[in-house]
């Protein structure tokens, strides 16, 4: 699968099948800090992804709260 | 994992509130929370005009979208900051969520109608960027509120910004900050009301939204605000909520009920003395406000290019601003 990251931009390329959770551990991310993103709408985090899948992992922290 | 309300096929789980939800059902609950705390703090009456402070990031566009789902007749204001290609992109995402849906949005331009931006102020002031950023953004949308006759100003503040906020205030002991870092802070003399609608959500929260009402932010961090402390705060509350889901509410909404009364007479007598800006007639504690200060300071400056003082970069030797964080 193509996994798209950001803050810096760049993309992976996984294996599956695997749970998002799974995947968010792999990679070390808090699932508290972060949205999956599949399309147009958002994956859980006990969905199966798969090899053909193309997700983007989109931190939810924003920091210009000035 | 199946939605709590519908039992349908959940597209997230929030922990802290143990439940899942469907795209339709976090949008109701999105909007359910945002009534609650506008009905709780009292925070906006049916007809008033409301000025929605737009960065065309996630959570003031989420906020505008919110208002007026609700039924409130709100406007929205963004200010170019002159942030590179961050800033092109942000005014870009709030002037077409605007024109989609025909809104009315208010435009600034530092550069333009007060010469100079962001990165020039940092290079200048030889502060943190976020520094001058604060406090012009706070200024210029004070003045559009008044000047425009809006009852109102709200900002995208979110659960996650206000637990960060106090964490930092806290660890610091900035009492003066810890009595006005409230929801709601009523109009006085020449500032206007603001209000937090977002409180009861967290940014994971508003993202989500706006995923899923197809509301195009920016997504890309600020440049300028790489690895600030502020950052920093979230990302250590982050870490204990994934043990401890609803920490942050906890920390929040019982400092509200137990602990922020204690410092508003601290924060109000620091407001004792402002009197109008010999400039421009902005309350402030000196003669001239630190607004008409910064214009008069970068007035004759060159144009300071993004690059040379992100954080990281050529500034890190800028003097630190104070650590704590009110909001005017």
């Amino acid at each position: 699968m193509r996994v798209l990251l950001r803050n810096p931009r760049r993309e992976l390329e996984l294996a599956g099948p695997v749970t998002v959770a799974k995947l968010l551990g792999q990679l070390e991310l808090n699932r508290e800090s972060v949205l999956v993103v599949r399309g147009d709408t958002l994956v859980p985090g006990d969905a199966v992804l798969s090899d053909d899948d193309v997700v983007e992992i989109r931190p939810v922290i924003s920091g210009g709260a000035a | 994992m199946k939605c709590t309300v519908c039992r349908g096929p959940a597209v997230i789980d929030l922990r802290r509130h143990n439940a899942n939800f469907c795209a339709d059902h976090l949008v109701r609950f999105c909007r359910d929370q945002v009534a609650k705390a506008i009905d709780n703090h009292d925070m906006l009456a049916p007809g008033e005009r409301v000025l929605v402070a737009v960065s065309g990031g996630k959570d003031s566009l989420a906020l505008w979208d919110l208002l007026l789902e609700l039924g409130y007749d709100a406007e929205g204001m963004t200010i170019g900051l002159g942030i590179g290609e961050y800033s092109e992109a942000s005014t870009a995402a709030a002037v077409a969520f605007a024109d989609e849906r025909g809104l009315a949005l208010h435009r600034v331009d530092l550069r333009g109608e007060y010469g100079y931006d962001i990165p020039t102020a940092a290079a200048v002031t030889r502060r943190v960027p976020c520094s001058s950023c604060g406090m012009s953004k706070r200024h210029l949308i004070d003045k559009a509120a008044l000047d425009g006759g809006f009852d109102v100003v709200a900002t995208g503040h979110n659960l996650d910004d206000e637990a960060a906020v106090l964490l930092g205030n806290v660890l610091h002991w900035q009492t003066e900050y810890l009595g006005r870092q409230l929801p709601v802070l009523p109009a006085r003399d020449g500032f206007p009301r603001k209000v937090k609608p977002l409180v009861r959500l967290g940014e994971r929260e508003t993202a989500a939204y706006c995923v899923l009402r197809g509301i195009d932010y920016i997504v890309d961090e600020c440049p300028m605000a790489e690895g600030n402390r502020h950052l920093r705060y979230k990302e250590a509350l982050n870490g204990i909520e994934a043990g401890s889901p609803g920490t942050k509410h906890a920390f929040y909404f019982e400092f509200l009920d137990k602990a922020a009364g204690l410092f508003t007479p601290e924060a109000a007598e620091s407001r004792a003395d402002l009197r109008p800006c010999a400039s421009c007639g902005a309350p402030t504690t000196g003669d001239v406000c630190a607004f008409c200060r910064l214009v008069e300071r970068v007035a004759d400056a060159e144009p300071v290019p993004v690059e040379l003082v992100r954080r990281g970069g050529r500034g890190r030797g800028r003097r630190r601003v104070a650590a704590g964080r009110g909001d005017r």
